[in-house]
């Protein structure tokens, strides 16, 4: 029999339905997961004796037939979701034992399916990277190394903790969050399906915010069919988020043939980036062939103003970010630092409670928002995004789906990349502009780079439209058969 | 526009964030480097595009003004820093 750990949500389900194992037995597998792959440092906090609580009571669900959709499940919780009578840090020093007197609606809806929560995974600090490096609580460590290589590599990020956990098999899928790449760059680094809905799908009330027009709380799952059952679960119309779509929810689940006929799949010119890795560029070519023979139409589509996105999601995102981090203030919650005056306390506050790359997003947003400036910088990155959102719209009168590489490269090691900021916000040119658009996009892992290291491929689609997305993925999924695995006794010491 | 020390003092005073005087340099340094990176949206032309300030295609709701969520006092509290348990603490600003 496979091991616990190994399952999918839709195989777990249906063994405990069978009662071929109990959730006490299958909680209790992860659990055991989690304490042996502690040196990866995925978790934040674990909440593992709620967690075999929890499993209690779903085995009495699950016997009285009254178990929710994902009833048993265990799970992993992005530490960016606020999770009542548990700490929620955000990966920042700031809010170093914040116990949030109230849940967030995603967590809350998928405790309410019956999901089982092991803990509060690590992120980059307030989402801001793209690689893990940012946590105030040290980086993760990616269960992923390169062929013949010890080196530690980056998991990607900023929902890095989560990638990894549902790779290395200590949860069966996890909660992410993308702002500009944050759910599926980290999937693509780490051989799992990552998820992002369109922009209000998933409420974002008690998601501690890095920039509000862009949040969205997404899946990260080892299936699509897992991404897919995860999302039912997960979103839904919520009157305390005031940009949550009221709008029906359908059952992705029922988008899982893999059957493109009918289907236009258009490919981004302008993502053909010159320098881009061939490896990434012969992969794209495999995955359009893919969805050809599974009867989609290929399309040539124009993204005009794709270069200019990044630099647009450079003013926008750290523009909102100064705005919603300037709550840090050392009154309210978190840390606080004394200062002789109130305005003294704040800035020793911020100073000793922020790390470099939040201080470094808020200066520029306080600079693009500064008298003399917002014309220049931020007006103008809005009417960019206007453009932006229109090219894809106008592909969208023609195509149902883009499909594009994920990230430009494969996951890289700590320490490459670090000197120059830039240069690491390039990791999310592909998955930039579908966020800046509001549009669902998901990355799914689509085969090894020559050093070994997952590639994922990208699959944007309409707004509120994410059945057509999980329908593409679905058929990359089935042509790729992706079944690489890291390989795990290096960190477990060879123990099962 | 060039960052300098000058300007990167001045927005830290906005933001509320200390930076000692020996950091100012390289951090004007970091931030002039990303800010003539997105100087690139400069040369877009955008003539008659109304800034974008929400994606998706809706007007905000409005609801009546009750309360929705039962007071937490107690809770929302106890998270602040030398909270007394009734008010959170400041250090003094009136003489």
């Amino acid at each position: 029999m496979t091991a616990l750990t190994d399952l999918t949500l839709f195989e777990a389900r249906a063994g405990l339905a069978a009662k071929q194992f109990s959730a006490v037995e299958l909680v209790d597998a992860h659990i055991r997961a989690v304490e042996a792959t502690r040196s990866l440092n995925m978790f934040i906090t674990e909440t593992l004796e709620q967690a075999a609580a929890a499993a209690l009571l779903s085995d009495n669900k699950l016997a009285a037939g009254t178990g929710g959709p994902m009833e048993g499940l265990p799970i992993g919780m992005k530490d960016l979701f606020c999770t009542k009578g548990v700490q929620t840090t955000a990966g920042s020093k700031i809010l170093e034992g914040f116990i949030p007197p109230y849940e967030s609606t995603v967590s809350g809806n998928l405790a309410r399916a019956g999901a089982i929560s092991l803990g509060k995974l690590n992120l980059d600090e307030f989402a801001m990277g793209s690689s893990n490096i940012t946590s105030a609580y040290g980086p993760v460590v990616s269960p992923w190394t390169r062929a013949g290589d010890n080196r530690s590599l980056v998991p990607g990020g900023s929902s890095g903790g989560s990638a990894a956990a549902v790779s290395a098999r200590v949860v069966l899928a996890a909660t992410g969050t993308d702002t500009g790449g944050s759910i599926r760059q980290p999937a693509a680094f780490c051989g799992i399906v990552g998820l992002k809905p369109t922009y209000g799908r998933c409420s974002r009330w008690g998601i501690v915010a890095f920039a509000s027009s862009l949040d969205q709380a997404g899946t990260m799952t080892r299936s699509v069919g897992d991404a897919a059952l995860m999302l039912n679960s997960m979103a839904g119309y919520d009157p305390g988020d005031s940009t949550s779509a009221n709008l029906p929810l359908p059952d992705f689940t029922e988008a899982m043939s893999g059957d493109m006929r009918g289907l236009k799949v258009g490919v981004p010119s302008e993502y053909r980036m010159e320098g881009t890795n061939p490896e990434i560029l012969a992969l794209w070519d495999r995955g359009l062939e893919w969805l050809r023979q599974a009867g989609a139409e290929i399309l040539p589509v124009s993204l005009p103003h794709t270069r200019y996105a990044l630099a647009t999601y450079y003013i926008v995102a750290p523009a909102e970010a100064s705005s919603n981090l300037a709550r840090y203030d050392g009154v309210r919650f978190g840390l606080r630092v004394p200062g002789a005056t109130l305005d003294e306390m704040y800035e020793n506050t911020r100073a000793a409670g922020f790390g470099a790359e939040v201080k470094r997003r808020i200066l520029i947003g306080a600079y693009v928002l500064s008298a003399g400036y917002y014309d220049a910088y931020y007006l103008q990155a809005q009417r960019v995004r206007a453009l932006i959102a229109r090219d894809f719209k106008q592909a969208f009168e023609k195509v149902d789906l883009l499909l594009t590489p994920t990230a430009p490269t494969a996951a890289f090691a700590a320490g490459e990349k670090m000197d120059d900021p830039i240069a690491m916000y390039l990791n999310d040119v592909f998955t930039v502009p579908a966020s800046l658009a509001g549009l669902p996009g998901a990355s799914v892992p689509a085969g090894l780079s020559s050093e070994g290291l997952p590639l994922g491929l990208q699959l944007i689609g309409k707004p509120f439209d994410e059945a057509t997305v999980v329908r593409g993925a679905r058929a990359i999924e089935l042509a790729a058969a992706f079944s690489a695995t890291p390989d795990l006794s290096r960190f477990r010491g060879g123990a099962k | 526009m060039s960052l300098d020390k000058q300007t990167v003092a001045r927005v830290a005073t906005l933001a509320r964030i200390k930076i000692p005087d020996s950091e100012l340099e390289g951090l004007a340094g970091e931030l002039a480097q990303i800010v003539g990176w997105i100087e690139q949206l400069n040369a877009v032309d955008t003539t008659g595009i109304e800034p974008m300030a929400r994606v998706v295609d809706m007007k905000l709701p409005m609801r009546e003004d009750r309360v929705t969520v039962p007071s937490d006092a107690k809770g929302v509290l106890s998270n602040g820093p030398g909270a007394t348990p009734e008010f959170f603490a400041v250090p003094k600003v009136v003489e």
